[in-house]
């Protein structure tokens, strides 16, 4: 598959480029296909280019020496990661594997530079890009340092509950999270979210069926998770 | 279609740790590997994932909102 226009239109970076400075920024774009569960990149080495996620869904993460994951987001189509590396000129700052099988787009670090010379406009769409990026790291901060595990799992259910449940929630909706991956991102031990879990449901707020998540008490979630219940 | 725990054979080394824990009679190997997980049987717990020692099962789960759901719960 070759790298397509339209899609190129679709990431955020490049909005309002006109069709021929895309056809420009293309030449400069390569595709990159994983599998589920293939690494896409390694902390700590030398950061060679900026990823946009065409398909699929994206793990960006932290390992600590004992072997700790943290996940710091979970992307999908549209969104981009090592941007950050791209423009300070240090290491990749987290890991990255796919949690589905996915398609990339990817731009290399020096072709990125030169894009941005060319269409200074894409450094507006890029501030933004990163700005947000700040916003959700001071919320995961903020989750993490203050709110009790139960209550960064009850949030955490709510931001990954779909409307509809497509069966396998890869492809419109949220990728499905193992018990595993909850952990990593709110931050505790795979343990502790099984007990949350229970304390959950014990509390009438979800209920466990089988492969499924049912949330049964949104409202009381949202209380928990700190959001004004509406 | 009943969702069944994820097997990737490649990372397992056939510890066996699964067999023990599942409570169900769930896990089947063979030659020492692990295949399949009778999905009949299998109850969707997630304690084979929690201690397989290589990560070698996945236990995804779908988180969904109670009014979505289009199919009848007998309870
Ligand atoms: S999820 Fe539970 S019941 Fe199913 S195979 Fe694993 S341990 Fe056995
Ligand atoms: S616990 Fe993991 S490594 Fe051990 S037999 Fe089961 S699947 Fe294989």
């Amino acid at each position: 598959m070759a790298v397509e226009i339209g899609l190129l239109k679709s990431i955020p970076y490049f909005l309002g480029l006109s069709t021929a400075e895309l056809e420009a920024v293309k030449k400069h774009v390569f595709e990159q296909a994983a599998e589920r569960n293939d690494m896409i990149l390694m902390e700590g080495d030398p950061a060679n280019a900026v990823y946009f996620v065409v398909s699929g869904a994206v793990k960006v993460f932290k390992t600590s020496v004992e072997g700790k994951e943290q996940i710091l987001c979970i992307l999908k189509a549209g969104e981009s990661f090592n941007d950050v590396a791209i423009f300070d000129g240090g290491p990749n700052p987290a890991s990255a594997i796919a949690m589905t099988p996915v398609v990339l787009y990817g731009i290399n670090k020096t072709d990125m530079e030169a894009i941005i010379r060319s269409y200074p406009d894409l450094a507006a769409n890029v501030i933004r890009i990163l700005s947000k990026r700040v916003r959700h790291f001071v919320s995961l901060v903020e989750d993490l340092s203050f709110r009790h595990v139960t209550d960064r799992l009850a949030k955490l259910l709510l931001e990954y509950a779909t409307d509809h449940g497509p069966i396998g929630g890869e492809a419109g909706g949220h990728p499905r999270l193992t018990q595993q991956e909850m952990a990593a991102m709110v931050g505790t031990a795979r343990e502790v979210v099984g007990r949350s879990l229970k304390a959950l449901e014990e509390e009438g707020a979800i209920r466990m069926d089988r492969h499924r998540i049912v949330i049964v008490n949104k409202k009381r979630l949202e209380e928990m998770s700190g959001v004004a219940a509406g | 279609m009943i969702v069944k725990p994820i097997l990737n054979e490649a990372l397992c080394n056939g510890c066996g740790l699964c067999v023990t824990v599942c409570q169900c009679g769930g896990m089947v190997i063979v030659g020492s590997i692990i295949k399949r997980v009778d999905v009949a049987d299998c109850r969707y717990c997630a304690e084979c994932e929690l201690v397989c020692p290589t990560g070698a099962i996945q236990c995804p789960f779908e988180i969904v909102i109670e009014e979505s759901i289009d199919i009848t719960f007998e309870e």
